[in-house]
């Protein structure tokens, strides 16, 4: 489903990636950890298409097509949705509203009508129902003033509305306690089928726990230093990333 | 001959249809004899730095328009707010309409001020309020000598009006080019309450001047919302001086959404003459073309504890010219002022101008004053977050700038007039939304 190859990419002419070459199939959840300033949220931006990021080198093909040159929301239409880590407030825009607009404009991308009213109604109220959302909560203006939990639930409130074909989940385990947690992960494993992948980046193995991963990659510098599946993530947590980059050196 | 001599000779005509005998008169002959000396504002002076009347003074304007023109209801539907049940007082070319007027005695007076100015039972009330919120200035002497006819309120004490109040002031295009100057009285005695909407709306492309003076008397513990919807053609230009007296424990907010007319000044002062009031000014002004909205706005806070928020978005496109102008007085006695002020503009091209300068004169030392004035694009960030939602730059961006004018939509308090707002920003910014929620 997604080829990354060789990809580098930089911001104000720093170099964060530095040749990562990752390949997640349909079915599949990959996880990418690593500690703070390794470009785990950098290589979520790039492949949303986040235009503060240069890619100097390498691609990223989604479903066969070449999709660097891509707009963010060209990449939305072809079914790949971030969890933004920060998600932003927009005040006098209502959650329904936006959802509307936005799962219209990815329809009508796709050469389809508007979603009907009444079907929009039905799939807003059984995905709130997945995500545990009152229904007062829709009408309040996108994020404002929203908890950090309510951010996250409403991100992944957007992903079930959306049904991407691969979701990035940005750090989606920061600022939830750990109900919220238990019904964030809950709605994200509900949506998985063998036609979606995911990749979930986060900084503990807390996450992985509830959402399990079949593979485990470590970002050191840019790079992915070393891949494993779920058992490697356990060891990061009992041991942290030195030995890693110890292991790294003695390579070098 | 000028327009001012034209004004100050038609005087003598003006003074054949009054009576001149009355108390009032006598504040008619004053108001003249000040326009004569200080004349139209020029761009010479401070508050008139960025909004010149010159354009609009050319023409060759009639006072006295010669007959009422009866207007179908059906043809200017659409400029009531008819989905509700309200009480209105509808003038046609300056002249009271009772065929589109539905106005009332009953518990309190939505009526007219020529009927206020001529009969004794109204006469306390006048000898009260009449003249006594309006500063010295030419506009307003301009108007205060030609006064004949407005939209008179009062509200008795303890009542709350059981529905909203439309004044609304139509301009038919019979005279080639019309000026009127509409004279409204509202007064909220103690403990009342009550929802007001004013409109001036022309029905041709004919050029129409209004110059309209608005007294509001907010007593103790009463409660005001004065809606001004201002969407005309690019012919009309509207100078619209409101002044509102609070008492102590009132709350007064005015909203004002400008989305059209040739020269649109909005002259709004409020006087805050008791503890524990509160201000609340809010305006939305989206323009383009050869358009111009003025926001001139005054809070004089002249006793302690008190607030003022005023929250101004804008948003100029083509040529527009915009100003806010926002100034806040806060006395020496008027300690634990907490006043706010806010003006943010997007310009959408290069070619809009747009001018703000907020002013805080505080003379009091315990107080909590912030301002805050942004000329500017959208936020990029947020741009970014709704394209990954599959919505594209140009509709992300139309829903941004939707965003930012609607939020000022919270404090709206009729529902009707929210969706009306709603549906117009969206109309005028082009984004497509569903409104059934």
């Amino acid at each position: 489903m997604l080829k990354i190859k060789n990809l580098h990419a930089n911001v104000e002419g720093q170099e964060i990636l530095n040749g990562i070459d990752l390949e997640i199939n349909a079915g599949e959840v990959h996880a990418i950890m690593g500690p703070n300033g390794s470009g785990k949220s950098t290589l979520a931006s790039v492949i949303a298409g986040n235009e503060d990021f240069e890619v100097t080198e390498g691609d990223i093909i989604f479903e066969k097509s070449n999709i660097s040159e891509l707009s963010p929301d060209e990449r939305a239409h072809k079914g790949i949705f971030l969890s933004f880590q920060y998600p932003v407030e927009i005040p006098g825009v209502s959650v329904t509203n936006f959802v509307r607009t936005s799962i219209n404009q990815v329809r009508k991308a796709q050469g389809l009508e508007a979603m009907p009213a009444k079907d929009m109604l039905k799939k807003i109220k059984e995905k709130s129902e997945l995500l545990q959302i009152d229904r007062k909560f829709l009408s309040r203006s996108l994020n404002e003033g929203f908890s950090g939990g309510e951010k996250k639930r409403n991100e992944i409130f957007q992903m079930a509305m959306l049904e991407p074909k691969l979701a990035i989940l940005d750090e989606t385990d920061s600022g939830l306690d750990i109900d919220a947690l238990r019904i964030v992960s809950d709605g994200v494993n509900n949506l998985r089928t063998d036609k979606n992948a995911t990749l979930v980046i986060t900084h503990y193995q807390r996450l992985l726990d509830y959402i399990v991963p079949d593979f485990v990659h470590v970002l050191l510098d840019g790079k992915i230093v070393k891949s494993g599946d779920k058992e490697l993530a356990k060891v990061l947590e009992e041991r942290g990333y030195d030995w890693i980059k110890e292991e790294q050196t003695a390579r070098l | 001959m000028t327009l001012k001599d034209k004004l100050i000779s038609s005087y003598l005509l003006f003074e054949e249809n009054v009576d001149m005998e009355s108390d009032i008169h006598k504040h008619r002959d004053e108001a003249i004899k000040f326009f004569e000396e200080t004349g139209f504002p020029t761009k010479k002076q401070e508050d008139w730095k960025y909004t010149s009347l010159k354009p609009i003074l050319k023409q060759d304007y009639n006072f006295f328009p010669k007959k009422e023109d009866a207007l179908d209801y059906k043809d200017v539907k659409k400029y009531f707010i008819h989905d509700i049940d309200t009480y209105t007082i509808v003038f046609v070319d300056g002249i009271f309409s009772s065929q589109l007027s539905n106005t009332t005695h009953e518990l309190i007076d939505a009526c007219l001020m020529s009927s206020a100015l001529n009969k004794d039972k109204y006469k306390p009330v006048i000898d009260k309020y009449f003249n006594k919120a309006v500063p010295e200035d030419s506009m307003v002497s301009l108007n205060t000598a030609f006064t004949r006819e407005g939209a008179y309120i009062r509200i008795p004490k303890n009542v709350a009006a059981e529905k909203p109040i439309q004044i609304l002031n139509f301009s038919t295009g019979n005279e080639e080019a019309l000026m009127v100057q509409p004279r409204n009285l509202i007064v909220l005695e103690e403990g009342s309450q009550v929802e007001i909407i004013e409109r001036h709306q022309s029905l041709t492309e004919n050029p129409v001047l209004t110059n309209v003076v608005s007294e509001v008397f907010v007593e103790k513990n009463a409660k005001l919302d004065y809606y001004k919807i201002q969407n005309d053609h690019t012919s009309a230009s509207l100078i619209d001086n409101t002044f509102v007296k609070q008492d102590r424990d009132s709350v007064a907010s005015v909203h004002t959404f400008s989305f059209g007319g040739k020269l649109t000044r909005n002259n709004l002062n409020f006087y805050q003459e008791g503890e524990n009031i509160n201000s609340i000014l809010k305006g939305v002004t989206i323009i383009e073309g050869k358009q111009h909205v003025d926001h001139n706005t005054l809070v004089h806070h002249q006793q302690p504890n008190c607030q003022s928020y005023q929250d101004y978005k804008s948003i100029f496109s083509e040529k527009s010219v915009g100003v806010f102008n926002g100034k806040v007085l806060v006395d020496k006695i008027a300690q634990k002022t907490d006043g706010f002020q806010s003006n943010n503009n997007i310009l959408i091209d290069d070619t809009a101008t747009c001018n703000s300068k907020p002013q805080l004169e505080i003379f009091a030392d315990d107080v909590k004053c912030s301002h805050g004035c942004t000329i500017g694009q959208l936020d990029k960030e947020a741009l970014y977050y709704l394209q990954t939602r599959g919505i594209p730059h140009k509709e992300a961006r139309a829903l941004l700038m939707f965003a930012f004018a609607n939020n000022v939509l919270s404090s709206v308090k009729i529902p009707e007039i929210k969706k009306r707002i709603t549906k117009q920003i969206a109309l005028k910014i082009g984004v497509e939304l569903g409104f059934d929620s």
